[in-house]
């Protein structure tokens, strides 16, 4: 209870007494400075990505160095290197298990479009078994290339309606149109 | 110096027959005496570490069609030899496994099946190594396409919630080749046919 003896950190003098905003913007705020990236390292971009979190770029400066090598404990998954068929079950089901809402980062020429594996047994692209929010060029791109793909990744967050999952869950429209277009 | 030229080993091993080489002594050993030429190698000449196996597909129409490869190198004597053996079974491949004389050729030889089909009789565990198990091709035979050929997704429940399928990739006039010589601009791995564009893709 508040007495004579309290002291408040709060001046409703100066600050007055309410905030007004939208459900969106607060929960976006939220959202956006607090992305916790799940590192699907699986080639050689990995690299730049783990220079990314150390000291010289530091991806701790934009609030996502919170790495989370479980799914279920991240909600963006930067896919960065080749996805082999093989693999590609396990990233998607690895994307599968992580809490909406989430987001995927394809990081470098692989994992946005095959790369130039152009072969029996590199998938083309992970936008054709994950939804992709933000690709990256660069065959690796450089660690202030992720940087700003995460920033975009920020804006994005920043005008997205935030109870869309609750109403359409992403997963169910993770199939982009040409998936299973004939090649 | 070669401490184990080829007419020492002629005298030895009748079999053998020389063959071209540019660097290293090469024989052609007949698949039935591999085994036995091996463990000769190993046990008597001093060839103890075997660097690799592979195998060549000559083609369809050529009999024998695959050939396999071993280079076995003495850490004693400091050489190499390269053994090269026919598989008399062109439509079913299939050689002695060296698994038991070598643990290094256990998953070179896995490799080698996966890729070229050619199975290793007496291999402990001759399963695929690269591409998935129930992978109905060898990709590296030379009738298949680098492109790949359509099958199933690996797992049918991904298969079904990510609608994805394993397709022929793109190969917008590639496969990307460098050029020999030329500016750094020229040597850039690049397709021979560049006619291709993305609309074309699309359509
Ligand atoms: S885009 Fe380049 S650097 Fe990145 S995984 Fe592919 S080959 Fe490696």
């Amino acid at each position: 209870m508040k007495s004579e003896s309290t002291t408040l950190g709060y001046n409703s003098k100066v600050e007055g007494e309410v905030v007004v905003t939208q459900a969106d913007a607060v929960i976006n705020w939220i959202r956006k400075h607090s992305v916790w990236p799940m590192p699907m390292g699986l080639a050689c971009c990995a690299i730049e990505l783990m220079a990314v979190g150390a000291s010289r770029f530091d991806i701790s400066r934009f609030g996502m160095e919170v790495m989370r090598f479980s799914p279920r404990q991240a909600d963006c998954m930067i896919v960065s290197g080749t996805v082999t068929y093989k693999m590609a079950e396990v990233v998607r089901r690895i994307y599968e298990q992580m809490a909406e809402p989430k987001w995927v980062v394809a990081m470098g020429a692989c994992a946005s479009t095959g790369g130039m594996y152009r072969s029996y047994a590199t998938l083309q692209g992970v936008d054709r078994i994950v939804p992709v929010d933000v690709y990256m060029s660069g065959c690796p791109p450089r660690p202030e290339a992720l940087l700003d793909a995460m920033i975009k990744l920020q804006d994005k967050i920043g005008r997205e309606r935030s109870v869309k999952n609750l109403t359409a869950p992403k997963a169910a429209a993770a199939a982009p149109a040409f998936a299973g277009k004939e090649a | 110096m070669s401490h184990a030229d080829f007419a020492s080993l002629q005298e030895r091993f009748a079999y053998l027959t020389e063959r071209d080489s540019a660097d290293h002594l090469a024989v052609n050993c007949p698949a039935e005496h591999l085994l036995e030429f091996c463990t000769a190698l190993r046990d008597s000449l001093g060839y103890d570490l075997l660097v690799d196996v592979t195998a060549i597909d000559w083609d369809a129409e050529t009999s024998p069609r695959f050939t396999g490869i071993y280079h076995i190198l003495s850490t004693t004597h400091h050489n190499y030899i390269r053994i090269a053996s026919d598989c008399t079974d062109d439509a079913e491949p299939s050689l002695p496994s060296l698994a038991g004389l070598f643990p290094a050729a256990n998953w070179h030889e896995r490799e080698t099946y996966d890729m070229m089909g050619i199975r290793y009789e007496g291999h402990p565990d001759l399963k695929r190594i690269l591409m998935w198990e129930d992978y109905p091709y060898h990709p590296l035979r030379k009738e298949f396409p680098l492109a790949g050929i359509e099958v199933p997704f690996p797992a049918a429940d991904v298969a079904e919630t990510a609608n994805a399928k394993v397709l022929p990739a793109p190969m917008m006039g590639g496969p990307f080749v460098s050029s020999a010589d030329g500016t750094m601009r020229e040597i850039e791995p690049q397709a021979k046919d560049e006619s291709w564009t993305e609309k074309e893709e699309q359509s």
